[in-house]
């Protein structure tokens, strides 16, 4: 396994590279920064702004090679060069990224876990009400999009919190200002803190849990009626035992997959839930660049995405050898 | 995990006592039973019977009567749309109705079940150690560790080598032989009262089919469970059980104990399907118009009986004694059938027109030396071939002109992939393969193609080899258009094809679904025939049928052979396939052929002792001589095809091989034996180093 995986980092370590170049490539020579100047009043001398530029290695006027090439020595460095603003690179991404974890990692292992279950059980219950309530309620979901999903919740929390009077909900930022020094000191933050989750965290798990569980119901239809599942039930176990054991536990190794490599993509789509609800994360950030011009930042966050994706096949590796005996390699 | 040991005997599990007491009250009661699925598909229509303990019963129909749901009602596993009514008693206590929680304390406890295909019913995620223990653990609540501990005792039992090793592994890693095992030590695990066992044996080797039946026998013996066997295989049952009941259409036709039954069945069907089997001493088989479906009103087997009489049609005949100990038959014209060559004669000789001797004939298939490895890999950053599958291994045969040669072996010996590698028509890894005199690696493009009109194929499984968006009319015309056929004479063309392989013109427009199995291959045959070939290559082309279908396309495939002098390149694994249409034999071992020669030469006196296995395991339909036959079960699995053994390949599994002294053992064990001139035998070669040409069983007073 510890061979296969090496072979496996290996190959992705290449495509890491030739992703992150293209998206340098691509970001610095369709991006224009000098706009930026040319829209201020007054507008700064030439001579500053071709020194501004070169600075941070955004001169259009430098050949593309050179820019490529002081960006690509800066990467090897683990430097991902400067921000528009003059900050590095590399300190904001890592704020920005843990920014997004926090706001991904409950949505998206609640989405998983209450897709799963609720896919699994409408395949049970195939062509029965609860079957048909939550294919309707997911294709709701996914009809929907996610900006709406969040103005819809935002608008529904508010209604909560002027019938009870109380700030059960929380809707912009990460915390409120001064919660931790509250009444109940850290505690108090914590639970600011959880407050201002709540709304980001229902957006991502519904989206995603629409998703899941339609994969999750197909696949859980396919061992229904499995051979093993029969072979279960003559065991002694209940049909609702062998299908958790035996059913659920086998179709469940094509999901880890799926839901690797979502995750491994989430951590840039946020960038609608990030807006909508105030969190600066990395979907925000990208965003911003692009409109901005800021060639750098572009390609710091897009070699991010790569190697978040190739990790997440690898996650994905890994978990298929570990659910699913058939695919380990050496074992005999 | 391949297990290359061999298999030593399974041995009585020494808590086992000694069972079998004279109990006459039936354990499992089944009494008017009905199956019937959703849209009004009655797949069984009140079927009733009851097996005592330590009491085999076989349950023999084909595909479609009925079998598997019976089986299945039985348990209570039906899927939730079927409905059931009837009586289903075990000991006396009433199951159908009752809730799944209170039926799953009876299964796997007191009534327990075999399924057929042993790979797709073992759950491939969970250990197979596991998978037994949770059989003891749901009903005896014992703890991880001591069911764990009981399931190597049982996986011992069943004959599975190195049980606490492979317990640990999972059900992919092993052979379909060892997964049956596992399948019944899990069947056994809680000491059942009765085993419902639905084609146990179906998808194994006959060689495998013989060690997993003894497995059965020493299972029974140890539990003193009754047993419910269900299969197509009359010969299985004759050997097995004790009384058996005949399915048709949902209902039991015939039943009564065994040797009366096999002796004098009273039931039309039952008379056909005995005759239709193919015999591995020669005896002809009689084809029976065994293909219209089962009639509505009356009698549902009137449309394919030879004796009906008009009062078959006035409703179902009701089960009548026939015979001693309970032998009673569903039919209205018994006086008929009280002589069955009656209903059944002798099938007529297909007449052929006298062919020259062989040495006269041109060969159409010359293989010499063939070889196809698939080379293995391993490594991880870069790849390095470690050894190869070697699935054919140098091989040599020849077809000559309006001849059957018929190639046989146990799965994996590389028998398809031979026929496969003639069919590429290319240039093999090494040999020569020619076909019509020219050598298949100096061919152009557009000559192989040419060759191809005269050399098709026919695939084993109708069901798949047919496209299913394609009209029957449009299969046949593919063939034509592709090789140039002028248009206008295309639809005649399918119309005369249709009615060579028996088939109606009405046919031509209908969908592969909508034919049953037997038509399905008689598409594929046409299909072959369309550009008058003159070698078909046959892959399996009865395996997927029933024994009623497989006797008619059989004898179609003979008559072709007659009238057009097609020659055939026969790949089976059922001997009495084999024994019944070919000419020559070939029998294929380990990517090696380990005796050729004329059918009767090989089956009357089978020289290699491998040949003289594979004929010793095939069971025999009828339950006196079946009973005497010599059970000597080839030791062990299939060999693992990538590395052969030292010196002769079937060494590790030779029965002859112990009987020799240590000089003689070691010519086994350091030279490769070549086919050689078998002793006595005219057309006959055989690659061992001790060759006898040996009595077969049923020639053995």
């Amino acid at each position: 396994m510890a061979s296969f995986l090496l072979r496996r980092l290996v190959n992705h370590a290449v495509l890491v590279v030739v992703a992150a170049s293209l998206a340098y490539l691509l970001a610095a020579a369709a991006l224009k920064p000098r706009a930026n100047f040319e829209d201020r009043t007054p507008r700064p001398p030439a001579a500053v702004v071709e020194a501004e530029l070169t600075r941070l290695n955004l001169n259009d006027r430098t050949p593309l090679a050179d820019r490529y090439r002081v960006w690509a020595t800066g990467v090897l460095h683990g430097d991902f060069g400067r921000t528009w603003q003059g900050s590095p690179v590399n300190d904001e991404l890592w704020r920005r990224l843990q920014v997004s974890l926090r706001l991904l990692v409950l949505g998206a292992v609640a989405g998983f876990a209450l897709g799963v279950l609720l896919g699994a059980w409408a395949a049970m219950k195939r062509h029965r009400m609860p079957d048909r309530l939550i294919t309707l309620g997911s294709y709701l979901l996914l009809a929907v999009p996610v900006f709406v999903l969040a103005m819809l919740l935002q608008t529904a929390a508010k209604q909560v919190n002027d019938v009870t009077g109380l700030q059960v909900f929380e809707w912009v930022g990460e915390s409120s200002p001064g919660a931790a020094d509250g009444t109940f000191g850290a505690l108090g933050g914590l639970g600011d803190r959880v407050r201002h989750l709540l709304l980001p965290t229902a957006t991502i798990a519904l989206a995603q849990l629409a998703l899941y569980s339609r994969y999750q119901r197909s696949m859980m239809l396919d061992v229904l009626d499995a051979d093993f599942v029969r072979t279960a039930r003559a065991k002694g176990l209940r049909r609702r035992d062998a299908l958790l054991r035996h059913g659920l536990r086998t179709a469940l190794i094509p999901m880890c997959t799926y839901f690797a490599y979502t995750s491994g993509l989430l951590l840039l789509g946020a960038m609608f839930t990030e807006k909508v609800f105030g969190w600066h994360g990395l979907g925000e950030w990208l965003i911003d660049s692009i409109t901005r011009g800021d060639a750098n930042v572009v390609a710091a966050v897009d070699c991010f995405a790569a190697v978040a994706v190739l990790l997440a096949g690898l996650v994905s590796d890994v978990l298929y050898g570990v659910l699913d005996p058939r695919v380990r390699v050496g074992a005999r | 995990m391949t297990v290359p040991e061999p298999v030593p005997p399974p041995v009585l599990h020494p808590a086992a006592e000694p069972v079998l007491e004279p109990a006459a009250e039936p354990v499992l009661e089944i009494a008017d039973l009905h199956v019937t699925y959703a849209p009004g598909v009655r797949a069984v229509r009140g079927v009733g019977f009851a097996v005592r303990r330590g009491e085999v019963l076989g349950v023999v129909g084909e595909s479609g009567s009925g079998k598997t749901a019976l089986a299945l009602a039985t348990l209570g596993l039906l899927p939730e749309s079927a409905r059931v009514r009837g009586s289903v008693r075990l000991r006396g206590r009433e199951l159908l109705g009752r809730s799944d929680a209170e039926l799953s304390r009876v299964r796997g406890k007191d009534l327990a079940m075999v399924f057929q295909d042993p790979l797709s019913a073992l759950t491939p995620v969970h250990q197979i150690g596991d998978q037994i223990a949770e059989t003891i653990r749901v009903h005896a609540g014992a703890t991880r560790g001591a069911a764990r501990a009981r399931a190597v005792e049982l996986m011992e039992l069943v004959g599975i080598p190195g049980a606490a090793r492979v317990a640990r592994g999972y059900p992919h890693e092993l052979s379909g032989g060892m997964r049956q095992r596992v399948m019944i030590a899990m069947a056994i695990a809680n000491d059942p009262l009765a085993i419902v066992a639905d084609e146990p044996t179906t998808a194994l080797d006959v060689t495998v089919q013989e060690q997993v039946l003894e497995v059965l026998r020493v299972a029974k013996e140890a539990t003193g469970a009754a047993i419910v066997l269900i299969t197509h295989d009359l010969g299985v049952v004759a050997g097995f059980a004790d009384r058996v009941m005949v399915m048709y259409a949902g209902r039991a036709v015939e039943s009564g104990p065994v040797g009366e039954v096999y002796r004098r069945p009273r039931m039309p069907y039952t008379i056909g399907l005995m005759r239709s089997l193919p015999r591995l001493d020669g005896g002809a088989a009689r084809a029976l118009p065994m293909e219209g479906a089962p009639a509505t009103t009356g009698c549902p087997f009137a449309p394919r009986c030879p004796v009906v009489l008009p009062a078959c049609a006035r409703g179902e005949p009701p089960p009548a004694p026939v015979g001693p100990a309970g032998h009673v038959a569903a039919c209205v014209n018994t006086a008929a059938t009280e002589r069955q060559d009656r209903v059944f004669p002798d099938p007529e000789p297909v007449l052929r027109s006298p062919r020259p001797p062989r040495h006269e004939r041109p060969p159409v298939l010359e293989v010499t030396g063939l070889v196809k490895h698939h080379p293995r890999y391993r490594g991880t950053l870069y790849k390095r071939r470690v050894g190869a599958v070697r699935a054919v291994d140098g091989i040599s045969l020849d077809v000559r002109a309006g001849e059957t040669l018929g190639l046989v072996g146990e799965s994996g010996c590389g028998k398809t992939s031979a026929l496969m590698e003639i069919l590429r028509l290319g240039t093999p890894q090494q040999g020569r393969i020619t076909v019509f005199g020219q050598d298949t690696a100096a061919l152009t493009a557009a000559r192989r193609k040419a060759l191809r009109r005269d050399l098709q194929v026919v695939f084993q499984d109708p069901f798949a080899s047919l496209d299913p968006r394609m009209r029957v009319a449009a299969i046949l015309t593919e063939p034509l258009t592709t090789h140039g056929v002028r248009k206008a004479l295309i639809p005649g063309r399918v119309q005369e094809l249709l009615k060579l392989v028996g088939l109606e013109p009405e046919h031509a427009s209908r969908y592969p679904q909508d034919l049953s199995g037997g038509q399905r291959q008689r598409v594929g045959i046409a299909r072959a025939l369309a550009l008058e070939p003159r070698l078909l290559l046959l892959d399996e082309p009865v395996a997927a049928l029933d024994v009623s279908v497989q006797a008619g396309v059989t004898e179609l495939l003979e008559e072709l052979q007659a009238r057009m002098g097609l020659a055939y390149l026969f790949v089976a694994h059922d001997l009495a396939v084999v024994r019944q249409i070919a000419d020559r034999v070939a029998v294929m071992y380990h990517g090696r052929i380990v005796e050729i020669g004329s059918v009767d030469a090989v089956y009357e006196a089978p020289a290699h002792p491998y040949t003289r296995a594979l004929l010793d395991a095939v069971p025999y339909p009828d339950p006196e001589r079946e009973r005497r036959r010599r059970r000597t079960p080839l030791a062990g699995d299939p060999p693992d095809p990538s590395a052969p053994p030292e010196g002769c390949r079937f060494r590790p599994r030779c029965p002859r091989h112990a009987g020799l002294d240590g000089e003689q053992r070691r010519l086994c064990a350091e030279i490769d034996p070549v086919l050689r001139a078998a002793p006595g035998g005219q057309d006959q070669r055989a690659a061992c180093h001790y060759p006898q040409g040996e009595t077969p069983w049923w020639k053995s007073p």
